[in-house]
């Protein structure tokens, strides 16, 4: 990593830029813990001098017709870890939880994962299918799909294999690398449930087999239960049309349910009596347990949280005194109901307060006000469901599950700050 | 859309296009499949062989296909090469400290293998193969697997007769009734264990990716605004690529602009294996700056076919005419080469290719 420390303090000069002004400003003290309402040690320039932007005139609107973050943000971006895939086409990155906070995943930043590459393909081009054991088997059109009934919810996606990679201990150092495969947005489309009734399923069609237009097409079995309770098939998120890498222009949601369900550019939901056991649900998704048999179907996602900051990406950069201990929680079985941080590792637990009214599915944002003394911390969060199940530690899941399961590892995380406020990833015992 | 309003009020159309009767309990969005575009799309094969089209394959011919078009990436033997996966062995390797999880160790039926071979391989020309070329080479693998001799000969008759060895080996998700008791209890809040220790750290690992930490500037004084640095260092990465040699800048100007910029277009078939541009390296196949004019077969450190260096030490040099040639026919130019690819039909996108690469000339 690299850490921004400054070398030496800059004195302003007669035409200081910007730069040095916050190198300075950050420096005024000469490092010194001053605590609040204590005395500058001489006037900050960025209050007493005029500063260019308080002068001169910024852009005029449609200088960027489709805005992007100001360039200051560039660092809050997705990042890949070459080495988990043979290559970048078949392969995930993940989102810069560290540095956002609310619950709403922006689509640029969310998390891929392709297994033959995002595909761009025309709503003008688009074409949904439903097939297989039905009265009429249909076609549809992007613009049919605007005719139907339409629904907007927020729900995560969370792939399967997130943390998959810290089974045998504490492996990358950043939340955005531990928990990062996980997007909260709010989408708009139809539900299968209005789909498949305009198609007439048979009483025989007890499951549906969806598929996508990429060259993966990375079919999956759902059973009809789920599909019509509350899958839905999105084309917009956050408002806006899905970003190509999240399945422009149309993709499943199949909430609280692995990441691997939500088929992107869907092409053809197929009515069957029974599922098809593709790829994807056999040799991958599947969960090898210490006795040599693997788990199937294990399609929820259970209750699960992290601390975003402070972690190794995101440090307390202050010294002691009042904080703020942020994180995420989310259940694929409901809602969150409580969650709970410990600072000393899972001694001593204090119930954090949630800053959104917890959604069914969906992320809630916790915080918890702290005041710190300037000691390490092993901080540690613990979500907790309507359903009243409790994150688990990370050795109660190896317990069961041994180290070879990939999927589903939903353990409590724990990250050391030190007394620099400095945070990195550990296991405790 | 008017024209699509004409065509629904006129009846004769209606039958044609197949509407959706107005039921009751339906909207009528949509209109009726046609049998020949079900048979396109509705391609999946279950576990009982239903789906699979008739055809057939023995385990010679596979072990052609599978040269050409497989071992590039799992090797001549389905073992796997680079970090792309075997195929075969691992067989009760799935206790181990690392297991071995292929088609012959842990996939449980065959219909899988031939649905995805046949919809998604191989990598980057996918659907391309015959249906008789997909038994052919999933006999292979089973060959290679040592389920079947060297005779066999898969088809849709004798299909469900083979069954993978892990078959019994899945279960149904259990986490409700195995550890929901376990973990749904009333946490404890005070004093719940003993004080902790470090036990591993990431860091000792030290596998993450550089990343940029972020600071902020408090008024104790206690922190460098180091967030502008994060800045500094974002500019600088971007602005480095405007420092391009003058060379280049020459090399490009002799090239038509349209011609540059089709071929890019093209190249998205391409660049699944290979890669072109600043910093390319070796992947599936090998790095291809300054391809035009060079002698075949001399990417550093690339390990090509015997075809190709065969075809190299007969003195075959990259040339407008010579790539032309291999990008419209890889196998009849270089035999038995193992690039999977069937070759550029379109005599203006080979051309535009070849000016893409051009582009990259170093």
């Amino acid at each position: 990593m690299t850490d921004m420390q400054d070398d030496a303090p800059k004195s302003p000069g007669s035409g200081p830029s910007r730069r040095d002004f916050l190198r300075t400003a950050g420096l005024a003290a000469g490092g010194a813990v001053v605590g609040a309402g204590a005395n500058a040690a001489s006037p900050d320039p960025l209050i007493t001098e005029v500063q260019p932007y308080a002068s001169f005139l910024g852009e005029g609107v449609d200088a960027t017709p489709y805005g992007m973050p100001i360039h200051y943000e560039d660092h809050v971006v997705r990042r890949n870890v070459e080495w988990l895939t043979a290559d970048p086409i078949s392969s995930i990155n993940f989102t810069p939880i560290h540095a956002l906070d609310g619950t709403i995943t922006p689509q640029g930043c969310a998390f891929e994962r392709h297994h033959s590459g995002a595909i761009e393909m025309s709503k003008d081009e688009y074409r949904l299918m439903i097939t297989g054991l039905v009265e009429r088997p249909l076609v549809f059109t992007f613009g049919d799909l605007l005719r139907l009934p339409r629904v907007t919810r927020v729900h995560f996606c969370e792939c399967a294999a997130n943390s998959g990679m810290e089974w045998g201990g504490a492996q990358l150092n950043g939340a955005q690398f531990t928990h990062g495969m996980i997007h909260n947005m709010e989408y708009t489309g139809v539900t299968l449930r209005t789909l498949l009734n305009e198609a007439g399923v048979k009483p025989e069609g007890s499951w549906i087999y969806v598929e996508g237009h990429d060259a993966s097409s990375n079919g999956r079995s759902i059973p009809m239960e789920k599909a019509l309770d509350d899958c839905m098939i999105a084309f917009n998120a956050n408002g806006e049309a899905l970003r190509m890498e999240h399945g422009y222009p149309v993709r499943l949601v199949v909430p609280g349910w692995e990441g691997n369900l939500w088929v992107k550019w869907l092409r053809r939901i197929g009515v069957h009596d029974g599922p098809m056991e593709s790829r994807e649900e056999t040799s991958k998704y599947t969960d090898l347990m210490p006795d040599g048999r693997a788990r199937k179907w294990t399609w929820a996602m259970h209750a699960k949280s992290v601390v975003t900051s402070p972690s190794p990406q995101m440090p307390i950069g202050h010294g002691p005194g009042p904080m703020v201990i942020t994180g995420l929680a989310w259940s694929g079985l409901g809602k969150i109901a409580r969650v709970d941080v410990s600072l000393d590792g899972g001694v001593n637990w204090q119930t954090a307060r949630l800053g959104t009214e917890p959604g069914d599915k969906a992320v809630t944002r916790f915080y918890l006000d702290h005041e710190w003394d300037g000691q390490p911390m092993y901080v540690q969060s613990r979500a907790i469901d309507e359903t009243g199940y409790v994150q688990p530690t990370k050795e109660q899941l190896r317990a069961i599950r041994g180290l070879n399961s990939i999927y589903h590892n939903n353990g409590i995380q724990t990250w050391y700050v030190n007394e620099n406020g400095e945070a990195e990833n550990v296991e405790v015992s | 859309m008017s024209k699509c309003r004409k065509l629904i009020t006129t009846t004769a159309l209606i039958t044609v296009f197949g509407a959706v009767p107005a039921l009751a309990d339906t909207l009528g969005i949509g209109r009726l499949a046609l049998p020949e575009e079900i048979a396109a799309w509705d391609v999946a094969v279950m576990p009982d062989g239903r789906g699979l089209p008739e055809g057939r394959g023995n385990v010679l011919d596979g072990e052609d296909y599978w040269i050409e078009q497989c071992a590039v990436c799992h090797g001549d033997f389905a073992e796997g090469a680079g970090a792309w996966p075997p195929i075969v062995g691992g067989r009760g390797s799935l206790t181990d400290e690392r297991p071995l999880k292929t088609i012959e160790s842990y996939w449980p039926y065959l219909s899988t293998v031939w649905d995805y071979i046949n919809r998604s391989m191989p990598f980057g020309a996918a659907q391309t193969l015959e249906t008789d070329e997909v038994y052919a080479i999933t006999a292979y693998i089973l060959y290679s697997a040592g389920l079947v001799d060297d005779d066999f000969e898969l088809s849709h008759e004798n299909f469900t007769e083979i069954r993978l060895p892990n078959e019994g080996g899945f279960y149904l998700d259990d986490r409700a009734e195995v550890e929901f008791p376990e973990f749904a209890q009333e946490p404890c809040m005070s004093d719940c264990r003993d004080p902790v220790e470090i036990s591993a750290r990431a860091t000792d690992i030290d596998v993450t990716p550089e990343f940029p930490v972020i600071r902020f500037t408090y008024s104790d004084g206690s922190a460098p605004a180091s967030a502008a640095e994060v800045v500094e260092e974002a500019e600088e990465a971007s602005a480095q690529p405007d420092a391009a040699p003058e060379e280049e800048a020459v090399q490009l100007a002799a090239l038509d602009p349209e011609l540059v910029a089709a071929g890019e277009a093209a190249w998205r078939q391409c660049r699944t294996c290979h890669q072109l541009g600043d910093g390319a390296r070796n992947s599936t196949g090998p790095a291809l700056n300054g391809i035009v004019g060079r002698e075949a077969a001399h990417s550093d450190g690339f390990r090509y076919s015997p075809a190709f260096t065969d075809a190299a030490e007969s003195g075959l040099v990259w040339t407008e005419e010579t790539l032309d040639a291999f990008l419209e026919n890889p196998a009849g130019l270089i035999p038995r080469n193992r690039m999977s690819f069937r070759g550029v039909r379109s005599e203006d996108e080979r051309a535009a290719l070849i000016a893409y690469m051009m582009s990259h000339s170093n």
